[in-house]
């Protein structure tokens, strides 16, 4: 089932794959750097590493204030990009995907974004704006570097979906509900159906996020699924550590941060 | 020629398109399906014109402004009197175009966003009248400086839901009504006021408001042997401009739109988006904004809350990069002296967006020739501003008299 051009080789499983994200420069570049390398101890496959944006639609209330806190901290797109290789001096080795809004690419360039991209090691990228019908451009440049268009796929997309499954690369991001990101409570027995559905086309990975925020939630989408991404849940742990990191208590607020991300995935 | 835009995938040449999350294609599909079946069919357009003649109060008046003419000594000028429209702006002929076709489609419940309020207004209107139920997003600050409009629309049965994510303005609304409508868009229409937004918003608004142009092209040749020389109407996202000039697009008429150059297009605080912004995406469409070097949609300023946009309709970007439309920038200043002087010659206060497209027209009309004709669209009244224009004039007048 997996390509063998997914992440250059670098992904070594198909099944209950964990697929944290996180903001790039929330609360700091430094941090980012230390909440990565410890998810990536709890078993982390594939960082999705997010650029803050003034105007995430697609985002739920957690996800704009983390946007909020790292552009307040000078993040950027470049910024972003430019931390990977120090994520890999300090010892991360799974594949980064980078999670970006489409008008900041757009005012790097394309060819100049995926330059950088290339540039700096990464090994996929993702736009929640820049439906299939937009994205022509993006993902012919994208295959000409070997880096990985990440698409997502919603329940409503309907005849869409064999489209977008089939040509999907890396991974395919399975939005499990309509709405923006956050947590919820529930998961609902469409969300399933739907996976079925999208599975039945795919050649990749098929990976479930939005709303995925605790470890039932864990255990039962990777019963369908072949992994999970978990975005705003992260966040709110990082968010949670803020005072602590604050006070000059960083050593607790990173092993606090272990404790729950573990807590997460493994029960 | 122009009027075949928007193409097929909703470009107004290099402009427009459909920028959004996944889930919201399949809503924006079902949309235009209905919108164009809804506007092939007769019935649904007789519906849409009888309700602007026996509710909106249409066709609004054209009215020839001689005191005005007289005092700039130039061209002969007309105004387009959308300021008589029912709620007091163009804006309701689009939410009751939108209103009817969110019935069509069975969809209850509305949504929108709103600035200065007028949309919202307009849009707690149509749901009063036509028995659906509405949630207007609204900025914070905009709730704060708009309180007459926010009580309007909640004592026309509205619920107005406060916005504080990023600075609790327009933009933010709008983010905010998007977000919403992502998760509840079975049953949820989103009643966008402008020509802004995905496809095929942009190409509906713009058809909702053209009656503005359709009519003024049959009143003005009506009083006059040929078509005006120039039209102006003042754009923030651009729909009571677009509504104006589309009709004559292919006229051998000068369109000029007119945006808010707040304190100076010379200072970080305007609003003036062709001006001086420059392309990217926003709310779904690929256009002109106002962004920082790194793509980071930035706050606009205008004295003018219905200007106070950092975005414009991609059928504007595409006119304004063809050079079809000429696009100017006024002042709050010039704004002000515009309206101060329609209302003391012509007996009409006009809303402050309008008195943007005043003050342009002002400007040129006295080098114009007395055999020249000018269309200015007066998109609104002046009531909603009277706080603003009390700060500003208040001693002036009190003085005065």
């Amino acid at each position: 089932m997996l390509t063998k051009t997914a992440f250059q080789g670098k992904l070594t499983k198909t099944e209950n794959l964990f697929i944290p994200f996180v903001v790039a420069g929330d609360p700091s570049p430094e941090l980012t750097i230390e909440y990565a390398l410890r998810l990536q101890e709890q078993g982390a496959d594939i960082l999705e590493l997010g650029v803050p944006y003034s105007d995430p639609l697609a985002d739920g209330p957690t996800i704009q204030r983390a946007a909020k806190r790292a552009l307040n901290a000078g993040m950027s797109l470049r910024k972003a990009i430019r931390l990977v290789p120090e994520l890999r001096k300090h010892g991360l080795e799974i594949p980064v995907v980078i999670f970006t809004y489409y008008n900041p690419v757009l005012q790097v360039g394309h060819e100049d974004f995926f330059e950088l991209l290339e540039e700096n090691g990464v090994e996929g990228v993702l736009i929640p704006d820049l439906p299939f019908e937009e994205s022509e451009e993006v993902r012919t440049l994208a295959e000409e570097k070997s880096i990985e268009f990440i698409s997502l796929v919603a329940p409503n997309s309907d005849q869409r979906i064999k489209q977008i499954a089939e040509n999907a690369k890396g991974f395919l991001y399975c939005v499990s509900t309509l709405g923006v990101t956050g947590e919820r409570n529930e998961m609902s027995k469409e969300a399933f159906d739907f996976i079925e559905r999208v599975r039945e086309h795919s050649s990749v990975p098929v990976a479930v996020g939005f709303g995925i925020s605790n470890y039932e939630h864990v255990k039962l989408v990777n019963e369908y699924a072949d992994g999970v991404i978990i975005g705003s849940k992260i966040i709110r742990v990082i968010e949670a550590g803020i005072e602590k990191v604050e006070q000059g208590r960083r050593e607790e607020a990173l092993q606090d941060f272990s404790q729950e991300i573990e807590k997460l995935i493994k029960g | 020629m122009l009027q075949v835009f928007p193409d097929v995938r909703g470009r107004f040449g290099d402009f427009g398109g459909k920028y959004v999350p996944e889930t919201l294609m399949g809503p924006l599909q079902e949309l235009e399906d209905a919108l164009d079946e809804a506007m092939n069919d007769e019935a649904f357009l007789d519906e849409y014109h009888h309700v602007l003649q026996e509710y909106a109060g249409r066709p609004t008046a054209l009215t020839y402004g001689d005191k005005i003419t007289k005092e700039l000594g130039g061209a002969k000028i007309y105004l387009k009197r959308e300021d008589l429209n029912h709620t007091g702006a163009h804006k309701l002929n689009n939410a009751i175009g939108q209103a009817l076709l969110a019935k069509r489609m069975g969809k209850k419940k509305i949504i929108a966003e709103t600035g200065a309020g007028q949309h919202g207004v307009a849009s707690a209107t149509v749901a009063a009248k036509f028995g659906l139920e509405c949630k207007v997003f609204m900025g914070e600050e905009d709730i704060r400086r708009q309180e007459l409009n926010v009580f309007r629309m909640k004592l026309l049965g509205a619920e107005v839901i406060s916005v504080s994510s990023g600075n609790g303005t327009l933009k933010d609304a709008t983010n905010e009504a998007i977000r919403y409508w992502v998760a509840n868009c079975e049953d949820h229409f989103y009643l966008i006021g402008s020509v802004v937004g995905p496809h095929p918003y942009p190409r509906m608004v713009r058809n909702f408001q053209r009656v503005i142009g359709d009519e003024s092209r049959e009143q003005f040749q009506a009083v006059e042997p040929v078509l005006p020389d120039r039209i102006y109407a003042c754009v923030g996202g651009g729909s009571n401009a677009m509504g104006m000039f589309y009709p004559f697009l292919e006229d051998d008429v000068e369109l000029v739109g007119v945006e808010a150059a707040g304190k100076g297009t010379d200072t970080p605080e305007h609003a003036a988006t062709l001006t001086k912004g420059t392309p990217g995406v926003i709310h779904g469409s690929l256009t002109y904004l106002m962004q920082d070097e790194n793509g980071q949609i930035t706050e606009p300023y205008s004295i003018s809350a219905g200007l106070d946009y950092p975005g414009i309709g991609p059928e504007h970007a595409h006119l304004f990069k063809s050079k079809r439309v000429r696009y100017e920038a006024i002042t709050d200043q010039e704004a002000l002296d515009a309206l101060k002087l329609l209302t003391e010659t012509e007996g009409i206060i006009p809303a402050i967006e309008t008195a943007h497209a005043l003050a342009q027209a002002f400007k040129e009309a006295g080098s114009m020739s007395e055999a020249q004709t000018i269309l200015i669209n007066v998109s609104g009244r002046g009531d909603k501003d009277m706080a603003t224009l009390m700060d500003h004039f208040k001693e002036e007048v009190d003085h005065a008299h």
